[in-house]
């Protein structure tokens, strides 16, 4: 069998789950690899949850929040922004390629543009291959 | 007369891969050292004592009371003297920042044992060795077979390796904190529950550090400390300079920042958190003052080093121990080498 990513996904309930809701009720097909936990806001996505869910043997790690401007919160997406360039450079150093870790803007209507981003993330991490770091980890514990 | 003496302490103090601070730390206590040993017959210390390791092997299991055990796991001979001295110690502390999480020899894991080997035996600017003489674990010679410890892929912390009871972090460990420690357990005073860390704060750096703090932490740029005119007075954060202050167990006395430099880490987490670098990045991210993409990168530009920065001396210690080398399977490290190679 072909290599089957493990993805990761958080989504923002004011926003992108409900895209992402309605991807489904639309009916539209989408790539089964993404396991999507629901969070208040996209600023809620501590650094730790990205790094934890490498850890435990994610392959790609995908954060959706509202469009710049229309967080629920008022700025709890550009909090997760800047966390994101923080955290892209960090796992770049430790050796995981930053394309394994994604962010994007879904708005409640985009369901169709839900299911092309979460093809699309599919289809890039499915490229790369399995993430290592879980291996890396395991030979220890 | 002889029962109402009560029999001395035994301590025995042992360092893995260190710089000898730790151990230096311990005699900075000074005249107390009488108090000391006053309460504590010294049984084992390498760098002050002439006590071999075949003397402690003959010692009974649980002989020694408490030992403090310094340094990270880097090689064979780190993690079999940490087993031995666990079987023989009732008390097992962690002392200092390598041996509680890894330390700054724990910075090693960003690189794997070859990119060491080559950096320190060839490549580095004051080395020659045109013969390409690398440590080996065993060399023939006339006289014998010698044995070397065996240098391990990555470092570990002690509790990665065997049981440890207490942990005292800190690089080094605040002497005052160590001889409080040190007197509870003389005078029998009740111990915190296993696990637990010892002369420190539960709380941050932040919550004792006396600098000024304003609820604008906003800032455009990130300073190296030298960079900035520092006043003495405002909190190093609001400066722009990274101070670990915030994901930092207190305890230490704010001794780094009462210097006027930024706090580094060296004592850990605050309770309850495992990943220090995780929490500091959340803290700077609220910090950064944009909402740009590209601004916000040029801004995160400017921090060298992320990872070694916010994961100075904890990198063995969090969620990514180590720096995927490769494949990602190049350190896998041959469990219980260090029974079959005896090295002394």
């Amino acid at each position: 069998m072909s290599f089957q990513p493990k993805i990761v996904a958080f989504l923002c309930n004011w926003c992108s789950y409900t895209g992402a809701d309605l991807a489904g009720t639309s009916r539209i097909k989408y790539a089964a690899n993404v396991n999507i936990i629901r969070v208040m806001c996209s600023g809620r996505v501590e650094p730790t949850f990205v790094i934890k869910a490498f850890r435990e043997g994610a392959d790609g790690v995908l954060i959706c929040g509202c469009h710049p401007g229309d967080c629920h919160y008022h700025e709890g997406n550009y909090k997760c922004l800047r966390r994101f360039h923080l955290l892209q450079k960090y796992i770049d150093q430790m050796g995981i390629d930053q394309k394994r870790f994604n962010l994007e803007w879904i708005s409640a209507s985009e369901g169709k543009q839900f299911a092309k981003l979460v093809d699309q993330f599919t289809q890039t991490i499915t490229n790369l291959g399995p993430c290592s770091i879980k291996t890396t980890m395991d030979v220890l514990s | 007369m002889t029962e109402e003496v009560k029999p001395k302490l035994k301590l025995a103090i042992y360092w893995g891969a260190a710089c000898g601070g730790c151990c230096v730390s311990i005699l900075d206590v000074h005249e107390k050292l009488f108090t000391v040993v006053g309460a504590a017959d010294i049984v084992f210390w390498p760098i002050a004592l002439d006590i071999k390791y075949k003397d402690v092997e003959e010692m009974e299991d649980a002989y020694i009371d408490v030992c403090l055990f310094n340094g990270a796991i880097r090689n064979s001979e780190n993690e079999e003297i940490a087993h031995l001295l666990r079987k023989k110690t009732k008390i097992f502390v962690a002392y200092g920042s390598c041996a509680h999480l890894g330390g700054i020899p724990g910075l090693a894991n960003f690189s794997s044992k070859e990119g060491i080997f080559k950096r320190a035996y060839h490549e580095s600017e004051s080395t020659v060795n045109q013969e390409h003489v690398e440590p080996q674990t065993e060399t023939k010679v006339a006289e014998g077979t010698l044995n070397l410890p065996v240098f391990y892929e990555d470092v570990r912390k002690l509790d990665d390796v065997v049981d440890v009871d207490y942990y005292l972090p800190g690089c080094p460990p605040q002497t005052e904190r160590l001889v409080e420690v040190f007197m509870a357990i003389v005078t029998g005073a009740e111990l915190p529950p296993k696990g637990s860390v010892l002369g420190a704060h539960q709380k941050s750096q932040c919550d004792e550090c006396k600098r000024e703090k304003t609820e604008n932490k906003l800032i455009k740029e990130f300073k190296r400390p030298f960079e900035i005119d520092d006043d003495g007075k405002t909190c190093f954060l609001e400066q722009g300079v990274i101070c670990m202050g915030p994901a930092t167990r207190g305890g230490c006395g704010v001794r780094c920042i009462e210097g006027n430099a930024p706090c580094r880490g060296c004592y850990g987490p605050s309770e309850g958190i495992t990943d220090p670098g995780a929490k500091m990045m959340s803290a700077l991210a609220t910090m950064i003052d944009s909402n740009d993409p590209e601004e916000i990168k040029k801004i995160i530009e400017q921090i060298d080093d992320i990872a070694g920065t916010l994961y100075r001396f904890s990198l063995p210690s969090s969620y990514f121990r180590r720096k995927i080398m490769g494949n990602g399977l190049g350190h896998i490290r041959k469990e219980k080498i260090y029974q079959e190679t005896p090295f002394y």
